[in-house]
């Protein structure tokens, strides 16, 4: 019985170190989350702003001499994939990547990870990977966003895929983050496709010409809508890790309680034991 | 004089959402100004000074760097990548930022993409200081 006694001690107190970690990363993550949810926020409007232009200029569109508006020269896709740099964020990075698989079922894809988690877990299936070189979500300045939309520019020049789709975690509130798939290039993917075919459409006037003007916006565009999606892909991170680590800790707490009631249950029955056996050692005598 | 709805956005936020009466903008090609009833027109923005024209005919003066115009439908939308709203731009650190790319500039022994790095920060510090005077 005093053996079990122990192994129960040692259990609580294994179960209590593990509850003050948990307890620990969810101060830290509400503590980040503040800033980062007022970034997102900040950010947000820009990014539904810029979502709602281009989707205007693709609906009324009709010059296609920009490679940008054209109908896309391959099949292949890139998807520009944003999640997490870290684990233990209940089902944050583990949902982007089903959400992902299920866009991308059957097709001919690359991919364009954003964060340690995508890197390695394409790295791990063996998917092409554009470049590694932006490993840590937690740094992604503006200009970071730049140069992967001016890579991702020229790949698309050159025709390595013909479409471009951002997949991120969009923060819905603290307690839910829903993961998304936009698609962000040609233009034509960003118009509804059930659209009335025969619906008059005005013209557009591009200053000087329609394809200096994709040149000069496009960069621009996907550097905005990138740094949308980490933006948000942090917060969401973030809440969900949060969460994640209430629940922990309340479970751990759970545990303990469990834990004390049978270790004060064994104490008592090692107590009425020996009560017992002096009883019956007197009784002998 | 009609006005036409306005809405300025950058990564760090709305700055601006109204009715103005017309926006003066530098673009890629040249300087532009938008009124109201302009048909749907879209243009990429340069690096260059901004004004904005109210409804009570006050006018502000931006520092507008890089981004998009688009007049679609009447409503008109400027998406830059930075804009600065005169009183917001702190003198000091724009001519310490001239100083600095000047200085990186005349020293040479750039690569090429420092120094078109340096260059449009110098063209970045330019325009700052020539809005805010």
């Amino acid at each position: 019985m005093a053996a079990n006694m122990k192994a129960v001690k040692l259990r609580i107190k294994s179960v209590q170190s593990t509850m003050q970690i948990t307890k620990a990363m969810e101060l830290v993550a509400s503590s980040k989350m503040r800033r980062a949810k007022e970034r997102a926020e900040t950010c947000r409007p820009y990014f539904r702003e810029l979502h709602q232009t281009l989707q205007d200029i693709a609906e009324e569109n009709t010059d296609f001499a920009s490679v940008y508006a054209r109908q896309a020269s391959s099949d292949k896709c890139c998807y520009v994939v944003i999640a997490g740099d870290r684990g233990l964020a209940g089902g944050y990075n583990a949902n982007v990547f089903k959400r992902l698989e299920a866009d991308c079922e059957g097709k001919d894809y690359v991919v364009l990870p954003i964060g340690k988690k995508a890197v390695e877990y394409f790295r791990r299936r063996g998917i092409p990977c554009l470049t590694e070189e932006f490993a840590e979500v937690a740094n992604i300045s503006v200009a970071d966003c730049f140069e992967i939309a001016n890579l991702l520019c020229t790949e698309f020049k050159k025709g390595t895929f013909g479409h471009i789709d951002l997949c991120y975690t969009a923060f819905l509130s603290m307690l839910s983050q829903q993961p998304e798939v936009i698609s962000m290039l040609p233009l034509m993917d960003l118009t509804a496709e059930d659209r009335e075919r025969e619906r008059p459409r005005h013209l557009i006037l591009y200053e000087p010409d329609a394809e200096t003007v994709f040149d000069a916006i496009v960069p621009e565009y996907l550097a905005g809508l990138i740094y949308g999606g980490v933006c948000e892909g942090l917060v969401s991170e973030l809440a969900a890790r949060r969460t994640a680590m209430e629940a922990a800790t309340s479970n751990a707490e759970e545990m303990i309680e469990k834990l004390n009631l049978y270790y004060n249950r064994a104490r008592q029955a090692s107590i009425t034991q020996e009560i017992t056996e002096i009883v019956g050692g007197a009784e002998g005598i | 004089m009609n006005t036409f709805p306005l809405r300025i956005g950058t990564p760090d936020g709305l700055l601006f959402e109204g009715n103005v009466k017309r926006v003066v903008c530098r673009t890629i090609t040249g300087e532009l100004a938008i009124m109201a009833g302009h048909c749907n027109f879209c243009t990429a923005l340069g690096m260059g000074e901004a004004h904005v024209i109210f409804e009570d005919f006050s006018m502000r003066s931006a520092a507008c760097i890089g981004g998009m115009l688009s007049m679609m439908d009447g409503t008109c939308r400027v998406l830059a990548t930075t804009w600065e709203w005169q009183e917001d731009i702190d003198r000091d650190r724009a001519s310490a930022a001239r100083r600095r790319a000047e200085e990186a500039l005349a020293r040479g022994g750039l690569t090429d993409r420092e120094h078109k790095i340096m260059e449009a920060k110098l063209h970045r510090a330019l325009v700052r200081l020539s809005v805010k005077e």
